[in-house]
């Protein structure tokens, strides 16, 4: 029921949006509908534990053995959550920017949130598939009809690629349905089908590589600055919070539960692009002037961390990928609204233009120096838990030979990460004023809503994230068994 | 038989309609309700009411694999003609003539979907091409339309006469043109039956314009009048395919790892050809012939597979790519500038063209929640299956993945360029046809079971 709802309601107020031509009314529309589908989350998350209220199976193909099924698991719950409560989020912090055709873009953004969900809940692969290449339609014409001057070429390479590596992940997926028990596409038959070892090694890259270019690992990251400097912010938002989460997401669901044999020969490599992809980004960001694509270099080096976490198949590492992958989507959501508030009142990105916003504009120099604190981690964040639990992870882990240098690899990341975010902080807020930022004015009270209570749940999940521990222990345990279960 | 006999006859008709009325309208309306008759007369022989109970020897086989691809071509064929048919005026005066040439077409669609023998074959395809040969040069005054008529007809009988040679070799080694006998027996390759085999798979690569043989396409399609091309391009060919199969499967089944191999490359290299060219093509009627070579490839693979799957998904990728290339040639046709940067700035105008084009561009270019995806999923499925070919499934993904390339093309000039404002004249009739196709299109894309599971019933009865 409520996996069902969070498809349907913003599918349907996604179609609706289109009909609605007057530009407020279909912003109160669109926020009003993301925020039903946030309390449908939260109710199915924190209220509604029956397990019939969080799977829904029928027959969709019955000929081809796929059913229109979706289950939340603790992953699913935590995923979904994210998405329920970054779309009001984002529609309050955008919501003075105005759109061309904003029904449109809205009815865009609901759609791909529906897209979202769908990966998010579907327990089986044709389904998953679906949904996967369902988001990516939207984010496609979002940013190719409303993002900055070279958008069009650039979304063009987005979706070229990430389209690649959807179709080679649709053979895999097609390949191992031919050999499950009984010829279907559940995810309990993906789960329990036994290829032989050299077989999953090639199929490991078919999935790898699709989910590679997702998140995206080194050396397939080029789409990522330029989409997310292209998009409009709040696409961005999407792409950066929700949808690369996708990647990692599928990583967990779909790779390293059916394919344990493949990973675990493979993991090494992979492991090893994690890494060079973490230090690479972060040097890349240390040269940035631009703040977005700053933040896109740092979201390479970020995510890569938590591919590295499971690359080098370890319980704790996992568990913690599934915490970080919710508070990451809130700290750069949350560092994109601060840029964004830059943006809009001085019309530059770049840091050389800025400064001394503190003494002109100190609510939001607050705000910038908790997100981007929390971004490298700092204990007291929410980051600082998952980051820990996974390099604690790659530490013990048994699978990999190389975990020390892999481990040494990332802290030198992390440290490069602190060096370019607190310069990143120094420029933009010390120092003298530029004649931009001569007059600045302090935000408003929507932004200010917005990002306080991301500051509080920022603190919150740092201080005390039993719950999301909690509520992801059981899902980290049935992919861990699966993992480790068939290693030969 | 019902359709080969009843779609002969309504040719006639058409041809003597011309001469008995001038009026256009009435010569369009007798077409189209001919042809809804002719659709129903098909739907009832599946149904098992014969109307004509003629001795065949043999020779024709109706099962209803043939007979639901006639409906599927046929359906099809009579959409484009609601769409389509006005257009037909504009290229010449005989309206009547042309619609007479297109039935005799759908006849020799349903021969070739029924053919037992070889000889059905050779007549079958004759009749289907005869016909389109005067169809592409019949905008007399056009050079292009008559050096395009002129190089399909060299080409066409070029290849008719390597595919009699074969026919020949077979016949010559068997003794026979009955192709149960041609099969029985034959399990391996003699010299003789090598020889026409490869003759008969060139010659049948000819008609479908898989590369190597596929030059005579860009051409023919693009001189022939941009109406004929969407029926060439779209029945006709998917019709090649159903002769192909039926033909390869029939003689050849036993046999088929000794040349699946071979007609695996030439997969390969269609899609390749296809693909890669379309990227560099200008002109999207252009483009639309390059993509139809793309598209063959896809085919293709029932061929390469030939299982079950394969045939299943044989008659959904006409379904798909029929619906969705007549689409779009409907839409082309109410273009006045063929270019790409002709498409620039659409959407502002013609929201509902601009829409349905892009649903059927998405289709082609296999999306999920279209048709053409499933169409794509099960030729991928059935050449998985077979295993024996998984670098062609590779090869065919990243070529799909290129054939996004120049499909998007489309997609941008409509929506995320500004164009110099074009008076393009659509009626409500036209458009709400238009919504309707993308319609289904979307339809299958969620439900594909509605039309397979048709199929695997009449299949597997």
């Amino acid at each position: 029921m409520i996996p069902v709802l969070l498809i349907v309601i913003p599918l349907v107020s996604g179609l609706l949006g289109f009909l609605i031509k007057e530009e407020k009314s279909v912003k109160v529309w669109s926020l009003f509908t993301s925020i039903l589908t946030m309390v449908v989350a939260i109710l199915g998350i924190a209220f509604l534990h029956k397990p019939e209220y969080l799977q829904t199976d029928v027959a969709w193909l019955p000929s081809l053995g796929s059913r229109f099924s979706l289950t939340m698991d603790g992953m699913s719950k935590l995923m979904c959550l994210l998405t329920g409560i970054a779309y009001p989020g984002i529609f309050i912090a955008t919501w003075n920017a105005t759109y061309r055709n904003a029904n449109k873009f809205y009815a865009l953004m609901l759609l791909m949130q529906t897209g979202l969900m769908g990966v998010f809940v579907a327990s089986d692969a044709l389904l998953f598939y679906f949904f996967w290449e369902l988001a990516l339609i939207p984010a496609y014409f979002l940013c190719s009809i409303w993002g900055g001057e070279r958008r069009i070429a650039v979304t063009f390479k987005f979706f070229i690629y990430t389209f690649v590596g959807s179709l080679l992940m649709l053979v895999g997926i097609i390949w191992i349905y031919f050999h499950t028990a009984d010829r279907s596409f559940a995810m309990s038959a993906f789960y329990n089908v036994n290829l032989p070892g050299n077989v999953q090694g090639w199929l490991f890259w078919l999935f790898f590589l699709a989910f590679a270019i997702k998140i995206p690992l080194w050396p397939f990251h080029t789409w990522q600055p330029d989409t997310y400097e292209q998009s409009p912010t709040a696409v961005t938002m999407v792409l950066s919070g929700i949808m690369v989460k996708m990647g990692v997401f599928g990583i967990l669901r779909w790779l390293a539960p059916v394919l344990p044999v493949g990973l675990w020969g493979w993991g090494d490599p992979a492991a090893s692009m994690c890494v060079i992809g973490m230090i690479y980004a972060s040097f890349v960001a240390m040269q940035q002037d631009d703040l977005k694509r700053l933040i896109a270099y740092s979201s390479i080096a970020h995510m890569g961390l938590m591919g590295l976490a499971i690359f080098v198949t370890s319980s704790i590492g996992i568990q913690g990928v599934m915490v970080q992958m919710f508070n990451h989507g809130i700290n750069i959501i949350g560092l994109w609204i601060v840029v964004e508030l830059i943006e809009r009142q001085f019309g530059t990105r770049k840091m050389s233009e800025l400064g001394g916003l503190a003494q002109k504009a100190p609510s939001l120099a607050i705000m910038l120096v908790v997100v981007a604190l929390a971004n490298v981690a700092l204990p007291l964040t929410n980051a600082f838990i998952g980051e820990f639990m996974m390099f604690n992870g790659v530490f013990g882990s048994k699978a990999s030979n190389y975990h020390y240098i892999f481990m040494v690899a990332g802290g030198i990341s992390i440290i490069l990460s602190a060096i370019y975010t607190l310069n990143m902080i120094q420029k933009v807020l010390y120092g003298n004023t530029s004649t931009l930022t001569a007059n600045a004015r302090d935000i408003r009270v929507n932004e200010k809503f917005v990002l306080v209570v991301l500051l509080i749940g920022i603190v919150v999940m740092g201080v005390y994230p039993k719950p999301m521990i909690e509520a992801t222990k059981h899902a980290v345990d049935a992919i861990y068994s699966k993992m480790f279960i068939k290693l030969p | 038989m019902n359709a080969i006999v009843i779609s002969a006859v309504l040719g006639v008709v058409m041809m003597f309609s011309g001469v008995l009325t001038n009026s256009k309208t009435a010569v369009r309306t007798v077409a189209i309700i001919g042809l809804l008759g002719l659709i129903v007369a098909n739907v009832l022989d599946m149904g098992g009411y014969h109307f004509f109970n003629v001795n065949v020897k043999g020779m024709l086989s109706f099962d209803v694999f043939g007979l639901l691809f006639n409906t599927i071509a046929f359906a099809s064929t009579w959409i484009y003609f609601l769409l389509s048919g006005r257009d037909m005026e504009r290229v010449g005066i005989n309206l009547a003539e042309y619609f007479a040439l297109i039935f005799f077409v759908l006849c020799g669609i349903a021969i070739v979907s029924s053919f037992n023998s070889l000889l059905m074959l050779f007549l079958g395809i004759e009749i289907i091409s005869i016909p389109l040969y005067i169809l592409t040069g019949s905008d007399k005054r056009n050079l292009k339309s008559n050096e395009a008529a002129l190089k399909y007809f060299l080409m066409g009988s070029f290849s008719t006469g390597i595919m009699l040679m074969g026919i020949t070799l077979l016949y010559g080694v068997k003794g026979s043109f009955d192709m149960d006998v041609i099969r029985a027996g034959t399990t391996s390759l003699t010299p003789m039956i090598t020889a026409g085999l490869l003759l008969l798979l060139f010659a049948m690569s000819f008609k479908v314009s898989a590369a190597p043989f596929h030059f005579w396409t860009p051409d023919a399609y693009d001189g022939s009048p941009t109406v004929f091309t969407s029926f060439m391009a779209t029945i006709v060919k998917v019709a090649g395919f159903i002769a192909f199969i039926r033909l390869f499967e029939g003689c050849f089944g036993d046999v088929k790892g000794q040349w699946q191999l071979l007609a695996a490359i030439i997969t390969a290299a269609t899609l390749f050809i296809g693909n890669i060219t379309a990227v560099f093509q200008q002109s999207v009627k252009r483009m639309l012939s390059y993509s139809s070579i793309a598209q063959a490839g896809f085919m293709l693979f029932a061929l390469v597979a030939m299982n079950d799957m394969a045939k299943e998904g044989m008659i959904f990728y006409a379904a798909a790519y029929s619906l969705a290339t007549i689409g779009i040639f409907a839409i082309l046709l109410k273009m006045k500038d063929y270019t790409f940067e002709g498409f620039n700035g659409l959407a502002k105008r013609q929201p509902v063209l601009a829409a349905t084009n892009t649903i059927f561009l998405l289709s082609l270019a296999g999306i999920p929640a279209t048709a053409g995806f499933w169409a794509k999923f099960y030729m991928l499925s059935a050449a998985i299956n077979d295993g024996k070919v998984l670098w062609l499934v590779i090869v065919g993904v990243l070529c799909a993945a290129i054939s996004v390339y120049y499909y998007f093309r489309v997609i941008q000039a409509m929506y995320f360029k500004d164009g110099e404002p074009q008076d393009i004249e659509t009626s409500k009739g036209f458009r709400g046809l238009l919504i309707g196709i993308a319609a289904v299109v979307v339809l299958l894309g969620i439900f594909p079971h509605w039309l397979l599971d048709q199929l695997s019933n009449f299949l597997y009865l």
